[in-house]
């Protein structure tokens, strides 16, 4: 193993829980402050394009591997349309949440369904973005010193 | 600080985020170096989200800080590896229909400025109506405190799925484009000779 830039290494290594952390909280705390699964997805994509930047791609892909990646972009929106559907079968509109739980005095139907759809759009946006950027970055593996 | 001091000293943040904004996009133009402009190009997103959270605009600053100056920062810098590193010189002639064409539109533009609503107006468009509506029945119909996600996932629900298709699509071009990841992935490809890869391409 090469030790070439080492301090990048290293603080990659100790940002990578934190952002990963970061992701999570925006994703499961967009009901209440700014951000949601958008947000989420990119900041969750960020942690793993930071990774595959300083160690290789090749290292990443060994983490998540663009076939997992490939069924996550279909399980995320799949993710969200299913929970449009879930709401039909329990006898609401496509997407009404409020037939999740429909005797809530306090409309908890409401953010359990706000929680699925972000958690969908989060796992399809990360995954999505994820497989571009191993597309874009595969095929020139490596960044020379010189062209920086 | 009074109410007024406040004001001005949002119109200095406003008004220094907005040149410094122009500055980047002139430079942007001018430079010939790609790597300068990706880089310049990633300070722009970030000046924009600044300057949304300057407008409260929290959520909108959130995507452009993450999307914008981030992720695409990092896609345009991928892209750049596949090219030269430096813009092909335009030699620039000058053309008094080109100039005229874009003062007419950049007039026109800020004339089209003077009909619009002022920051902030109860009255305009974008505040009455289902704005209106949004703020006023998201507390007892969603009960969410933010009332951008409960319009997002909630309200227009619908919107957001085709949302997340558009993603989703975005993402499966990018795959059948760029090939399958695994067959041609990894290793420096070059397309010097198109038709000898296209054969190859055809072939796996």
């Amino acid at each position: 193993m090469s030790i070439e830039h080492l301090i990048l290494r290293v603080v990659i290594k100790i940002m990578f829980a934190p952002i990963l952390l970061f992701a999570l909280y925006v994703q499961f705390h967009g009901d209440y402050g700014p951000g949601g699964g958008f947000q989420a997805g990119v900041i969750f994509a960020v942690a793993f394009i930071l990774h595959a930047l300083i160690m290789g791609l090749d290292e990443t892909k060994r983490v998540l591997p663009v076939g997992v990646l490939k069924v996550l972009m279909v399980v995320g929106f799949l993710f969200y349309a299913g929970t449009g559907v879930a709401t039909m079968l329990l006898g609401g509109n496509l997407l009404g949440y409020d037939a999740i739980d429909p005797a809530s005095t306090h409309h908890a139907g409401q953010h359990y369904g706000i929680l699925l759809v972000e958690f969908g759009v989060g796992m399809a946006v990360a995954s999505t973005m994820l497989v571009i950027f191993y597309h874009f970055a595969g095929r020139e593996p490596e960044i020379r010193d010189e062209d920086w | 600080m009074t109410g007024a001091e406040i004001a001005n000293a949002n119109l200095l943040i406003d008004l220094s985020l907005l040149t410094m904004l122009v500055l980047v996009a002139f430079f942007m133009v001018r430079s010939r170096q790609l790597f300068a402009i990706v880089m310049l190009s990633g300070i722009y997103s970030l000046l924009s989200a600044a300057f949304f959270v300057s407008l409260d605009a929290v959520d909108v600053a959130f995507t452009e800080a993450a999307v914008g100056a981030g992720v695409s920062t990092v896609l345009m810098l991928g892209a750049m590896l596949l090219t030269t590193r430096r813009e092909k010189p335009i030699i620039a002639g000058r053309s008094p229909v080109a100039l005229a064409v874009a003062v007419l539109v950049g007039a026109a533009l800020i004339y089209a400025t003077f009909d619009m609503p002022a920051f902030g107006d109860a009255a305009s468009p974008a505040n009455s109506y289902i704005g209106e509506a949004y703020v006023e029945r998201t507390a007892k119909e969603i009960a969410v405190p933010n009332i951008v996600t409960a319009v997002l996932a909630s309200y227009r629900g619908f919107d957001t799925l085709g949302e997340t298709m558009v993603i989703f699509t975005a993402g499966l071009g990018v795959i059948m484009l760029l090939g399958a990841g695994s067959a041609r992935g990894g290793r420096a490809v070059s397309d010097v000779r198109h038709d000898a890869g296209a054969k190859k391409d055809g072939g796996e």
